[in-house]
């Protein structure tokens, strides 16, 4: 498949350079690494705007970009609920509500928070389960990234002139992305990782406006669009009172509290990948401007991401052409083969093809499955011109290392302050800490590209970690959210309540299983209580149920306990915490002004595309 | 910190927009463009980043002259803002 992707040198040298300055940044970074916060937390000096578009970045990895777009895809602008309903209020939330306490508890990391309002176990069982999952997360990303370069064969007409073989291509591509990751965060710590996020961001706009415009004069513009797919596509809420009746199968309950509220407030608010970009912020208004003004871009990034999605599935699908030209008297016939895969797709997403046999894989009915993952590549490969095309796959590579990054930032920091200085090395120099946080860096890389290899076995990256971060992200916003609102909350009712949920998330996904779904990875592992209409829905559940135990049990357990002296809550619990005045006199940069007009914006995008 | 991110930010756009606007120019109406409907993009797009990188490397270099111009503050406040 894709045997025609022929790189030119000036799509090597888009890609170099970009190499270049990454590292370049991660040097001139490295003489102001002196304390292991200037590593661990980028001085707490960064402005806001560079740690606003760095806490939206943080999260454009893999599954963003790819994802997205494969779902868009499949799916049409439904997909959309997963920025305007999975995001934006959480980011308001967030920003307006939580970053008060996160910044001016002065913890470090998001761990750390739940050691001072609650007690060690709390933090132990955080720190442990976030560092897995971040090491899993970049794991995924770099498997993703190796798979990718290897299907669209990107280094193939490079391995060929150097005469090595092709089976190498893979090892390569995880070796390379994990020197580049480790080389600028190694440097440059957590301010490295932030610059080299809006980097990217800028790159991912760089790279993917033109084939969004290009991919629309293709089909006629937006009623060109309009008119190639079928009416559902171009509407997010149609058929969404019932799960049957829209494509997405989960009905609007299912959606706004699985999604909206658990899944998107356990990610945005706690996630310790995402708020360490805002805790680098200089001030406390800062921090809460951040998740403000990344809110801004993610409410248009579906225009980016998602429609590339559709433009995919409305394209022409390629077939055969045979091309005459006359060059100095001579008739020159070309004949353009497309792959089978391609021929069967649909518009421009190919057909899956089996790894092993190279077969097409058919589903029940006989017709051919179609590979949603490659929506965003063949649309690059498909419209791109040698030179912007290498600006393309740059943007492209440069999200999946952007991904990588963010976690790897987040595991080195709760590695070195909640697991190392907390339990196995306390009281050592600031130095030896900084030295630890450098070589945790390459630890978790070792340890992604482990993850990686034996992630192999898993097919759909976007499936995966949504079951990861249902399980452990899930019932974790219960936790913030009682920590941080209710003062009787005690330590071993956050503890259990935490326990409690990621129980009844397991629970939940053995009992049930989404229809025509074989019961293992899917759900169904213990026995099957109940149907899903599909996966989405079964993973919103999970979600929802895993949240709701941990809150009832978190109750439960702290009215019976003794909660904490009210003197030591004060700035880590919102009605201890006298509030801060702002400092900000210009009315509109005030953060509460700035989250109105972003409901309102939001609200608007539901409305058009409804 | 003490580098500003808008100077090798605006430094990298700045040179992908002088590759892609030179090498558009250089194979304008070529059958490169067949597929993106007979339009230069590498030339139009290139242009583009161009004018996006000189800006952000002007503002960028604005900035820390400015900030090289303010006294420093002690630290105890939030004299180290700067970028805005």
């Amino acid at each position: 498949m894709f045997g025609h992707t022929q790189l030119t040198a000036i799509d090597w040298l888009i890609m170099l350079l970009y190499f270049i300055f990454v590292l370049g940044i991660g040097f001139a970074l490295k003489r102001f690494m002196k304390t292991s916060k200037d590593f661990f937390q980028a001085g707490r000096a960064l402005p806001a705007w560079i740690c606003g578009l760095a806490f939206m970045s943080a999260n454009l990895g893999a599954q963003e970009v790819i994802g997205m777009g494969a779902s868009g895809a499949k799916y049409g602008i439904a997909t959309s609920h997963f920025y305007w309903i999975g995001a934006i209020p959480a980011m308001i939330f967030v920003g307006i509500f939580m970053m008060p306490f996160y910044y001016g508890s002065k913890a470090r990391s998001v761990p750390e928070f739940l050691r001072l309002r609650f007690d060690e176990k709390t933090r132990a069982l955080n720190a442990c389960s976030f560092a897995v999952m971040t090491v899993f997360s970049s794991g995924i990303s770099m498997y993703a990234m190796a798979r990718l370069i290897q299907t669209l064969h990107i280094f193939d007409g490079l391995f060929l002139a150097l005469g090595l073989p092709l089976g190498w291509i893979f090892h390569f591509s995880m070796l390379l992305s994990a020197m580049i990751v480790l080389g600028y965060i190694f440097l440059g710590g957590l301010t490295s990782a932030i610059y080299n996020e809006v980097l990217q961001f800028a790159l991912i706009i760089a790279g993917f406006l033109p084939l969004v415009l290009i991919g629309l004069h293709n089909v006629g513009g937006i009623s060109g669009l309009r008119a190639a797919l079928p009416t559902a596509y171009m509407h997010s809420w149609r058929g969404m009172e019932h799960a049957s009746t829209n494509p997405l199968g989960v009905d609007a309950f299912g959606l706004a509290m699985g999604l909206g509220f658990v899944l998107s407030f356990g990610y945005w608010c706690t996630d310790f990948l995402v708020i360490q970009t805002a805790m680098a912020t200089d001030t406390q208004e800062n921090a809460r401007r951040v998740p403000l003004i990344a809110a801004i871009p993610k409410m248009f990034f579906p225009f980016l991401v998602i429609l590339p999605g559709l433009l995919a599935i409305a394209a022409t699908t390629p077939h055969n052409v045979t091309t005459e030209t006359v060059a100095n008297g001579v008739i020159v016939r070309e004949t353009h083969v497309v792959s089978k895969a391609e021929a069967e797709g649909r518009g421009l997403v190919p057909a899956k093809t089996d790894p092993i046999s190279g077969k097409i894989v058919l589903d029940a009915s006989g017709k051919p499955e179609l590979d949603y993952d490659l929506a965003i590549p063949s649309m690059l490969l498909h419209y791109f011109p040698s030179g912007l095309l290498g600006l393309g796959l740059t943007a492209l590579l440069a999200s999946f290392m952007s991904g990588m990054a963010g976690n790897v930032t987040a595991f080195n920091t709760v590695w070195t302050y909640d697991i190392y200085q907390s339990y196995l090395h306390k009281g050592a120099s600031d130095q030896h800490y900084l030295k630890m946080g450098r070589w945790a860096t390459v630890g978790g890389i070792l340890l992604s590209m482990a993850t990686a290899y034996a992630a192999s076995g898993f097919n759909n990256i976007m499936d995966t970690l949504q079951l990861v971060f249902s399980f452990v992200n899930a019932p974790l916003f219960a936790t913030f959210l009682l920590g941080m609102f209710w003062k009787r909350t005690t330590g071993n009712g956050a503890f259990t309540g935490l326990v409690a949920g990621t129980v009844a998330a397991m629970a939940h996904h053995g009992l049930t299983l989404p229809i025509e779904a074989h019961p293992g990875l899917h759900g169904g592992w213990i026995t099957v209580l109940h149907t899903y209409p599909s996966d989405m829905a079964q993973n919103f559940w999970t979600a929802i149920w895993a949240f709701s135990a941990n809150f009832v049990v978190a109750v439960v357990v702290s009215l019976f306990g003794k909660p904490k002296p009210e003197a030591e809550l004060v700035g880590l619990v919102h009605s201890l915490t006298p509030k801060a005045a702002s400092v900000e006199h210009v009315w509109w940069k005030r953060p509460e002004v700035l989250a109105v007009s972003l409901l309102v914006m939001v609200i608007t995008l539901n409305l058009i595309f409804r | 910190m003490n580098l500003d991110l808008r100077i090798p930010m605006g430094m990298m756009f700045t040179l992908v927009g002088v590759i892609l606007s030179v090498y558009g120019w250089a194979t304008r109406g070529s059958a490169l463009y067949a597929r993106t409907g007979n339009v230069d993009v590498n030339l139009g797009w290139g242009l583009v980043l161009l004018v996006f990188g000189v800006v952000l490397f002007v503002l960028g270099r604005r900035g820390e002259r400015r900030a090289r111009m303010r006294p420093p503050k002690p630290p105890a406040t939030d004299g180290r803002r700067r970028g805005h």
